[in-house]
């Protein structure tokens, strides 16, 4: 075969691959559009808002408890995951020297290599009955919140690390060389400078934690209700779906896949959000 | 404009020519052999490699100096160890003594960022922040402790129109610093290097990486800085270190380790020189 046919043979193969791999989102979408439409059609979208409750056997279907539980988990958990992965990044770039430094950054890998029903074993086991100390009845919105933090950490200190890494060295020796402090570095120069790509760690960091299930539905006690403090048990939309899925039928079916429908957009918002930001994609 | 005292004298100058130098123009008179740096028994190595072999020179000064010879003969080297840029490098060892203004820069008791504040230095490539042109001289005024709103404007100003930069960039001052022509760039870090009030300049091959007209501008400018900057230059560019150079290093590799050779003044070391390896590099037959 002449190295031409080889070529041209090879960009089918290879045009094929990314036609199938584009191919699968599109479907995905459009069989979750397919599978929620019976439900929208009939109730409409405002029904899901503003509906009595979430019973499911008697044709009420509000989310906004679902919604608002992920909404508040997510945000907990990267209000505390995002200081704590930068100034860990910070720390593993300017001041961990040689063997601590990859050390440290090896952890964090690891971190991010661990199995999230794990998380949720350890995060049942540990944090729950340390929750339940302050307040029963210690599955809640705060226990999900730490195990969902856990589990992005990695995400937001590889992203900045990695941004961190990428400033040329030059700004670095060039600041120096102006007697100015490693600290005046950091927050003069190599902050300012990677904010875009650490906002982007951040919005990744978001999708993975809105779609994050299996950790959340151990810890989080799963009471569909609006919570009302830290302390309450919570129902995740991604928990309502794996917890519901197995025997809902008709209409309540079709509703947990307005659910997944709704979750998979803000996703795709939030990674689309991250990649004009103009950070890397870092899948921890 | 808020520049004070020789504000007269600097307009006149910044009308009759475009990058003079303000204030500098009523400085001390040029160039006095008044030794300012002493390297004394200097040998340095990175991880054990030696780079650098027992150099010895005076840096005279208000006087610009330029270090010449091939690459990989240490004359980078040699600058670094001047604001002890060398802490920074991992596995550099630095021998013998740097003496400035009769101290050691070396001794225990130095703060290194004040040293570095005395001793500038401008680089190969430009490097200004990815910042504002206002934030990248402001930010190193601020972090040396001066804060005075009038005062920093007043020296932000003073060290644009000191590289003929003011007029180009007035107007957009808080405009990227990287949106700068490369030849505009270096001029603001030599600006940055300026804002600090520093007393000796050093510079690695400051034109190397401009175009020929914006190394042109760059080089007129340094030949400004005489009198008022002790200036230690490295260049490849012989015809640039004969043109604005007082007093010239010669070095060569010797062993894999670079050594002075002949330190002169700057004429003499290229029309009489008195090293046969001299007389050969400048001719261009080595090298």
């Amino acid at each position: 075969m002449s190295p031409s046919a080889r070529d041209a043979r090879l960009l089918r193969w290879l045009a094929f691959a990314a036609g199938l791999a584009s191919a699968v989102l599109i479907l995905i979408v459009l069989f979750l559009m397919q599978e929620s439409w019976p439900v929208i059609a009939r109730y409409g979208l405002v029904h899901f808002v503003s509906a009595r409750g979430w019973h499911p056997t008697e044709g009420t279907f509000n989310l906004v408890p679902m919604l608002a539980a992920s909404a508040a988990t997510s945000a907990l958990a990267i209000a505390l995951a995002t200081p704590l992965g930068v100034a860990a990044a910070i720390f593993s770039r300017f001041y961990a020297a040689g063997i601590v430094g990859r050390l440290l950054h090896w952890v964090i890998v690891l971190l991010a290599g661990i199995p999230s029903v794990v998380l949720g074993l350890w995060g049942l086991t540990v944090i729950v009955p340390l929750i339940l100390k302050v307040a029963p009845p210690g599955t809640s919105l705060l226990a999900g919140s730490l195990i969902l933090a856990l589990m992005i950490l990695p995400t937001i200190a590889l992203t900045t690390e990695a941004a961190l890494a990428s400033l040329p060295s030059a700004y670095g020796i060039g600041a120096a060389a102006l007697g100015l402090s490693r600290e005046a570095i950091i927050i003069n120069i190599a902050i300012p400078a990677t904010k875009a790509s650490i906002f982007a760690g951040v919005m990744l960091a978001s999708a993975r934690a809105l779609g994050e299930t299996m950790a959340v539905l151990m810890v989080s006690g799963n009471v569909v209700q609006l919570p009302k403090s830290l302390f309450d048990p919570v129902r995740t939309l991604t928990a309502n779906i794996a917890l519901e899925m197995a025997y809902a039928t008709g209409d309540h079916r079709a509703s947990l896949f307005v659910s997944g429908l709704a979750l998979t957009a803000v996703v795709l918002a939030l990674a689309a959000v991250a990649r004009r930001s103009g950070g890397q994609v870092v899948h921890a | 404009m808020t520049i004070t005292g020789e504000s007269e004298g600097l307009v006149e100058a910044v009308d009759g020519k475009a990058y003079t130098v303000g204030p500098l123009l009523s400085g001390p008179p040029c160039c006095r052999p008044e030794t300012q740096i002493r390297v004394d028994g200097l040998s340095l190595g990175y991880g054990g490699k030696p780079a650098l072999k027992d150099v010895s020179l005076d840096i005279y000064r208000g006087c610009i100096t330029a270090l010449i010879g091939p690459s990989g003969c240490g004359k980078t080297s040699l600058l670094s160890c001047l604001n002890r840029l060398t802490d920074l490098i991992p596995g550099c060892r630095v021998e013998g003594r740097i003496m400035l203004d009769g101290a050691d820069i070396h001794s225990s008791g130095v703060d290194v960022q004040a040293l570095r504040q005395r001793v500038g230095m401008i680089f190969q490539k430009p490097n200004p922040f990815p910042l504002s042109i206002r934030r990248n001289l402001e930010m190193p005024l601020k972090e040396h402790g001066i804060t005075g709103r009038s005062e920093l404007a007043a020296r932000v100003e003073r060290s644009l129109v000191d590289v003929g930069l003011w007029d180009e960039v007035k107007d957009r001052l808080d405009g990227a610093a990287l949106s700068l022509s490369g030849g505009q760039q270096q001029r603001l870090c030599m600006a940055r290097a300026l804002v600090l009030e520093p007393e000796i300049l050093l510079m690695d091959e400051p034109c190397s990486a401009l175009d020929p007209l914006s190394s042109a501008v760059v080089e007129d400018l340094i030949e400004t800085l005489r009198g008022r900057y002790t200036v230690v230059i490295v260049t490849h560019n012989l015809g640039q270190a004969r043109r604005i150079a007082n007093y010239a290093a010669f070095f060569w590799v010797n062993d894999r380790a670079g050594t002075l050779i002949e330190f002169d003044q700057c004429r003499r070391l290229f029309e009489q020189p008195r090293h046969q390896l001299t007389a050969a590099y400048v001719r261009g037959l080595r090298g």
